[in-house]
């Protein structure tokens, strides 16, 4: 029996095959699905050539257009907004004394995430058909916007607070010695060091809103198709590489910003 | 002279009271935001649970408990007596045992790659998180629907036996129990990971090597020595696992084909095909309540932890 020291000490046997095993499972379906949009057949599983003519076809459709349109309004404002309330409520709630209430507005925040989103979507339903009902309100593509809002904010939190609470104190202390008013100090000082964890923390809350599917499906009206209830509905129909097209195009999206906002963070570790 | 000064002080103290104050404010906007539409939404669903159905969807305010007795009776249009009804319940249990295994299975193959994802040199380990981020936030819908292309009757794997000639008939796996248990375990097998993954790599190595000294077996270090230490990132990981899973509405809904149901779907059918919103509202309550008992285990087992050290 060879001595376990001759090898690295932290080497376990097996572990490695395992980890091969499940990037390639994680990456096999994807990388078919996106190969397969460039078939030029009109079957979704029968390869017969190369080309990038579903790509011509879904991006020259109409319904696509208006779900691209829905999709980019809905997430971009939500987005922006989000990512405004995590900046000031990650500013509020970290690097001050703990205030009474403090790690139940933590909760509060990060209650999104800890719902089934399915339950958020149902609760989210009712709410508006409340307010619609009762008060007559109703926001059109606001609605949306609202419910997206609500489960980008966590999202765009988490890496604004690792950010803040990673951030040297000293450099604040000597602006405030050296006269900075607070407001100075902070837009000076704090806030070009925030940057790349808000643009971090923005990327994830986009990517979130962008993809969102279950919310979405059941809190959308008439004529709020944004590009993953577009897919569904093309699912229910005679499929086509058409839909291998459009879905390659919303990983490339996820991939873009993850990309982002992953590299971003890691600039920080440096 | 000495009273003034102490008195600027005060007012210095004053001051920054204010600021402070001021401060927390900033957390308002976040908190009013997710308050309206994302708390008070969770209560009107309470709300909701006890009233009567209305008969084209929505509800008539009208106290009742039908939605909660429906969810194990069935009335009898007959003789109006309550007739125990377990459909419900079969598929909470049937989304819990799918929940379950997806857990145990993630972690099975979850926590070797995430230690051997932690034992790279440091250049490597962020590539490595990085291909395991990319899933982690990639669009479900379409990660599921490439699953289907690739079990579907004519779909990859029943094309390629077919032409080997392995099977004459395509083998049916789309809408079975088997397509929701993989999709489930390719949808979270991610969530699974991180969370290990960021607990393993700050493990003390030279507890492991003193272990070895010590003449453990490399079974030993694992079983006595790894596993242990990383029991938080382990409990984390099956819990973001474990809830998700539990809840899932886009895996059944594309992969079990409205045949196989889980609770997701079916909380979904209330307010769509079923027209019944108090039903729907009780039936998510109460997968709320399996998972704030999760979390309640959790929450236990993490701060008697951080008790014993």
């Amino acid at each position: 029996m060879a001595d376990p020291r001759s090898a690295d000490i932290k080497d376990q046997p097996g572990f490695r095959s395992i980890a091969i095993i499940c990037l390639c499972v994680l990456y096999a379906p994807i990388l078919i699905l996106m190969i397969f949009s460039l078939n030029t057949g009109s079957l979704v599983t029968r390869w017969e050539g190369i080309g990038l003519g579903w790509y011509g076809s879904a991006l020259l459709n109409q319904e696509f257009h208006n779900a691209a349109k829905n999709t980019l309004i809905i997430s971009v404002t939500a987005t922006i907004i989000s990512t405004i309330a995590a900046t000031l409520a990650a500013i509020g709630m970290t690097r001050v004394k703990p205030w009474r209430g403090l790690s139940a507005a933590f909760m509060v925040i990060n209650l999104p995430l800890m719902v089934p989103e399915i339950i958020t979507a149902v609760a989210t339903l009712s709410f508006f058909a409340l307010i619609a009902g009762t008060l007559g309100l109703n926001f059109g593509i606001g609605n949306l916007i609202l419910a997206h809002t609500v489960f980008c904010i966590p999202f765009a939190y988490m890496p604004i607070r690792a950010r803040l609470e990673d951030m040297d104190l000293t450099l604040e202390a000597a602006a405030a010695d050296l006269y900075a008013t607070p407001w100075h100090a902070f837009r000076r000082i704090t806030l070009p060091l925030l940057v790349p964890g808000i643009l971090s923390g923005g990327a994830l809350a986009f990517i979130v809103s962008f993809d969102d599917f279950t919310i979405t499906q059941l809190v959308a009206g008439p004529g709020q198709t944004t590009l993953p209830l577009y897919i569904w509905n093309q699912i229910r129909r005679p499929m086509t590489p058409e839909i291998n097209a459009i879905s390659t195009i919303l990983l490339l999206v996820s991939i873009l910003f993850v990309s982002i906002s992953f590299l971003i963070a890691r600039r920080r570790a440096k | 002279m000495a009273s003034a000064f102490s008195q600027a002080a005060l007012f210095e103290a004053e001051a920054e009271k204010a600021s402070a104050r001021r401060h927390r404010l900033l957390s308002l906007p976040a908190l009013i935001i997710i308050g309206i539409f994302g708390v008070l939404p969770l209560l009107i669903i309470v709300i909701y649970s006890f009233l009567a159905a209305a008969p084209y969807g929505g509800v008539q305010w009208q106290f009742s408990t039908d939605a909660y007795l429906n969810f194990l009776f069935q009335r009898d249009i007959f003789d109006d007596t309550l007739q125990f009804t377990p459909d419900f319940l079969i598929i909470y249990l049937r989304s819990f045992v799918f929940a379950v295994v997806t857990t145990v299975i993630c972690l099975l193959l979850g926590f070797p790659t995430a230690y051997f994802m932690a034992t790279r040199p440091p250049a490597q380990r962020n590539w490595w998180v990085l291909l395991i981020t990319i899933p982690f936030w990639s669009n479900l819908l379409v990660r599921t629907l490439a699953i289907m292309f690739i079990i579907r009757d004519e779909g990859l794997i029943n094309n390629a036996l077919m032409a080997l000639g392995v099977i004459e008939k395509p083998i049916t796996m789309l809408y079975t129990n088997f397509a929701i248990q993989l999709g489930l375990l390719y949808s979270f097998l991610p969530f699974m990971v991180l969370p290990l993954y960021s607990s393993l790599e700050k493990l003390d190595f030279r507890l492991v090597e003193a272990a070895y000294d010590l003449y453990a077996t490399r079974r030993q270090v694992l079983w006595r020595v790894i596993i242990p230490l990383s029991l938080p990132g382990i409990i984390a990981g099956c819990l973001l696992v474990f809830i998700p899973a539990l809840g899932a509405y886009v895996t059944p809904l594309i992969l079990g084909g409205g045949i196989h149901l889980m609770i997701g779907d079916l909380i979904a059918q209330q307010f769509g095909s079923g027209r019944n919103w108090p039903l729907g509202c009780a039936q998510a309550l109460i997968l709320m309540a399996a998972v704030l008992v999760a979390l309640y285990f959790y929450v236990r087992n993490t701060s008697g932890k951080m008790r014993h050290g």
